[in-house]
């Protein structure tokens, strides 16, 4: 049986190994923030980060989550007591009817850990594999920025510590 | 024979239908207040007069609103709860929102035509101030004051000498049962506390943070997961599968066929993609070749029977001056929401109850019965959240699936979950259009000759009829396909803003309304709005160019109504569009039209760098200007403009249904590009022009016609070239510059 730490918490997996992360989120462990939308690795909607690195958890088959740290927008905190990346969403409006938005905010989470300091050419590049058919990017890029100033200072305050 | 009527005889069901010309039936597109106004009151009140179907008070002071509107991610929610809490004199706080359910709020046709605020905020807002007015007439009985030296405040009635009685105190099972009355006491603009206010929206936080927002995300107990096997073309027929072999397979609860329609029922979702496609392996269909030659699909349009209607004929026709034409043509443009459609259905008792993310769960119910043969208080159709659609995608389809497949394990609710490739193939796409316009400048600049041909099947093919269903023509006893409905003016259809709003002296203006559809169409966003505007800014512009007159300067010259001028001065101006100033490969381009000729007033301009090498097109900088009325929510009305333009930009540049002969071939995100971030705009600034004092003006289609036709002057004024057959891609932009 494959297990998995999501958000924190090693979870074991009855799914069989070859079944997409995706529906394991969704219906094993009763999920909401990743979502189908393609299937196909062509959208972004499903995103969620593996030990760091944004990945399609519709093509990634379970067993390649075995032992990792699996990270979805549930993790990053609550309605109640949204996380920074969240609250700059919030802030910044930017969502229409907000499907594809967990999936962009998953990477650019993946990306802000991974380089805090990312411009805001990195971080459209970095977006590219992500759809959005309301239109919200604008918002969904202001967004990104808000919550990677916001959470500039305490990065470099933690690694000055 | 006509290729439709063809395979209609074949006895294929095919949806490409062709049915009697005169058969269309008038509509409107929120298939509501088509026939003179009932009673004389406000908005939606006027089909539903009671005060309690839009507001109820609980005993603890809890406000309820409800509307017969549903949440498309365009915000409505929120707005609804600010009209409401603005006339009720309540904290937002207090009140929450019931939307769209046959079994508890009032029937307003189609969330659609960006009228929700005009219908069910207006509604809303009187019934609200009608409430106040009638706690506050209670709470004057039982204080024994005259109303007059009472007011409302923070959810209760304040009276002199610190009297003070909340809402839930006043309400009794009575009172707001009245009907309401013509006029009410609305909350003067200098007064709104709540209403114009950029109020976050209530629904994001749960969409940010991974709670149950969606459809997709109901888990109702007992939910079993199922899907459809759509078949591969329009009219395929099919012959045979292996049901048994699936319906072994572990999980798997049954297999469900009736004629052609064809699907799954099992315990897990992944079982039931897996099972799905075993039984798609093992399908065998009969195909026809249907579809017209897609290279030459404007072609095909114009040579389908057309009924033929002059909507517009004033002044003379052949003033004399320079002739400037074009022909303007749009391929079919998918909605391709995010999200798959998805629907979850439960038999019970004999009857059946749909969560859906259709825009009109009455009609919907109406279509499922009749589909069903139940009688409508069978059906209960509850709307739910999907991701956003734009129009008509698969939602009532999906709800349609769902039905049947339930009625096959009464008792446990079923969800179905549309494939990408099934979204891309079989939603109702938003219809190929050909518009064509000839005009003529005279030496001083003055528009002297118009005419405008527009060419375009039905956008309005929403159930309704239960034969607007897919299943509905899949079954083994089809109902007839759903006759072709063409909208009337003065908001119309496929002419949807062919009408110039131009004070041109001779103008005539043709609608040819195709009755038959190559491909299965229906209503996407500003529908006809979107081509006509940009056959229209495009001419205007080179008219413009034709008199020697700088484009902003020429539409001013030809608008006599001061609202749309002022709102053509405000994007020049805060574009800086006199300073503007060219430079290698730079293109500037303008556009404007009033949405509808009704709705909000948009102007747009878009300044682009063009890649002559590649014809790669970036866009540097959209900033447009707008006109919506009174605002209910500035935020909100930004986003919904800058959506516009992103999405116009979308169509404008990349996108085309794909097809040969037998099938649709773009079914997905790689056949069918959309736009992406690297050619997202550098920057988008969307600036409200105020006034307060005018009535509400829908918002959340007036971007896309000006800025896509912005965007198309842009590529004109850079590349010298006037292209006119949509999608402006790189490719063909590079080869109008090769040539
Ligand atoms: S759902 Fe996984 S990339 Fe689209
Ligand atoms: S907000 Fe709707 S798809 Fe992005």
């Amino acid at each position: 049986m494959t297990s998995m730490i999501l958000n924190g918490e090693r979870r074991a997996v009855r799914a069989a190994p070859d079944t997409p992360l995706l529906y394991v989120l969704r219906e094993e462990f009763g999920l909401n923030a990743a979502k189908f939308g393609c299937g196909l690795g062509q959208c972004g909607a499903c995103t969620v980060v593996i030990d760091g690195a944004a990945v399609f958890s519709c093509v990634t088959p379970v067993m390649l989550a075995e032992n990792r740290q699996v990270t979805t927008l549930e993790g990053l905190g609550t309605a109640e007591a949204p996380g920074p990346l969240q609250r700059a969403f919030i802030d910044a409006q930017a969502a229409q009817c907000g499907y594809c938005i967990p999936g962009m905010m998953m990477r650019a989470h993946a990306l802000l850990t991974r380089a805090p300091d990312a411009s805001d050419a990195a971080i459209r590049a970095e977006l590219e594999p992500h759809l959005c058919r309301c239109g919200t990017q604008m918002r969904i890029l202001r967004a990104i920025r808000r919550a990677a100033d916001a959470m500039r200072p305490r990065s470099t305050a933690e690694a000055g510590r | 024979m006509t290729l439709s009527r063809r395979a209609v005889l074949a006895g294929t069901g095919a949806l490409i239908l062709a049915f009697s010309l005169g058969s269309a039936r008038a509509q409107t597109e929120t298939g509501k207040g088509e026939g003179p106004r009932k009673r004389g009151l406000p908005g939606s009140l006027d089909d539903t007069p009671r005060l309690d179907a839009w507001i109820r008070v609980g005993p603890d002071g809890a406000v309820t609103v409800l509307t017969g509107k549903a949440e498309l991610g365009q915000g409505l929610k929120t707005a609804l709860l600010q009209i409401a809490a603005e006339e009720l004199k309540a904290p937002l706080a207090r009140l929450s929102l019931v939307t769209a359910d046959t079994g508890r709020t009032a029937d307003e046709g189609y969330t659609a035509a960006s009228h929700s605020v005009q219908d069910s905020g207006t509604a809303i807002r009187h019934a609200a101030a009608q409430v106040r007015t009638l706690l506050i007439g209670e709470a004057a009985r039982r204080l024994g004051v005259p109303a007059e030296q009472l007011r409302a405040e923070d959810g209760a009635v304040l009276g002199p000498g610190g009297a003070r009685i909340g809402y839930g105190d006043l309400v009794t099972d009575a009172l707001l049962t009245a009907e309401a009355q013509p006029a009410s006491s609305l909350t003067p603009a200098a007064e709104y506390a709540v209403l114009g206010r950029p109020v976050p929206r209530i629904d994001i936080p749960a969409k940010v943070t991974g709670g149950a927002a969606y459809i997709q995300d109901l888990r109702p107990p007992g939910l079993l997961h199922a899907r459809v096997v759509r078949p591969p073309s329009y009219g395929a027929i099919l012959i045979e599968v292996d049901a048994a072999a699936v319906e072994r397979l572990p999980g798997v609860v049954k297999v469900v066929r009736d004629g052609t329609f064809l699907g799954v029922v099992a315990e897990g979702e992944w079982t039931a993609i897996q099972a799905m496609r075993r039984l798609a392996t093992s399908a065998r269909w009969r195909e026809t070749a249907s579809l017209p030659d897609a290279a030459a699909l404007p072609d095909a349009l114009r040579a389908l029977p057309s009924r033929d209607s002059t909507i517009l004929e004033r002044g003379a026709a052949g003033g004399a001056g320079t002739v400037i034409e074009g022909t303007f043509t749009r391929p079919y443009l998918a909605h391709g929401s995010i999200g798959p459609s998805c629907a979850i259905a439960e038999w019970q008792d004999g009857g059946v109850t749909v969560w859906s993310h259709s825009q009109g769960v009455f009609p919907l119910r109406r279509a499922l019965a009749g589909l069903l043969r139940l009688p409508d208080d069978k059906v209960r159709c509850i709307h739910a959240e999907g991701a956003g659609c734009y129009g008509q995608n698969g939602a009532d389809d999906a709800a349609a699936d769902a039905a049947l497949l339930a009625r096959a394990v009464p008792g446990r609710p079923v969800r179905v979950q549309w494939m990408r490739e099934q979204e891309h193939a079989w939603e109702p796409f938003g219809p190929g259009m050909v518009a064509s316009v000839r005009a003529a400048v005279t030496p001083d600049g003055r528009v002297a000759d118009w005419t405008h041909e527009v060419w375009s099947p039905s956008h309005m093919m929403r159930p309704g009829p239960p034969g607007a269903l897919l299943a509905a023509r899949e079954i083994a006893e089809p109902f007839p396909p759903a006759p072709p409905v063409a909208l009337a003016q003065p908001e119309g259809g496929g002419d949807r803003n062919a009408i110039p709003l131009y004070a041109f002296p001779n103008a005539r203006v043709v609608h040819h309304f195709l009755p038959e559809m190559p491909l299965r169409g229906s209503s996407m966003r500003s529908l006809g709005g979107y081509l006509n505007v940009m056959a229209i800014e495009s001419t205007m512009d080179d008219l413009a160019r034709a008199a020697g007159l700088d484009p902003v300067t020429f539409r001013l010259r030809h608008l006599t109504d001061a609202r749309a001028g002022a709102v053509v001065e405000a994007a020049a101006r805060r574009f800086g569009w006199d300073g503007r100033s060219a430079r290698a490969g730079g293109g500037f381009g303008f556009a404007f039209a009033r949405y509808k000729n009704l709705e909000a007033y948009c102007a747009v301009v878009v300044e682009i760098t063009l890649d002559r090498e590649t014809g790669r097109v970036a866009i540097e900088r959209v900033v447009a200007a707008v006109d919506t009325g009174e605002v209910v929510n500035p935020d909100g009305v930004a986003n919904q403009i800058e959506g516009g333009i992103l999405q116009a930009a979308s169509w404008t540049l990349f996108e085309r249904v794909a097809f040969d002969r037998t099938r649709v071939t773009s079914v997905d995100w790689s056949a069918y590009p959309i736009l992406r971030f690297s050619a997202v705009p550098r920057s988008v600034e969307v600036h409200i022009v105020a006034q307060p004092d005018q009535p509400f003006l829908g918002v959340a289609e007036a971007a896309q016609g000006p800025a896509g036709a912005a965007l198309a002057n842009a590529i004109r004024d850079a590349t010298g070239h006037r292209l006119c057959d949509l999608p402006l891609t790189a490719g063909r932009i590079k080869a109008a510059l090769g040539a």
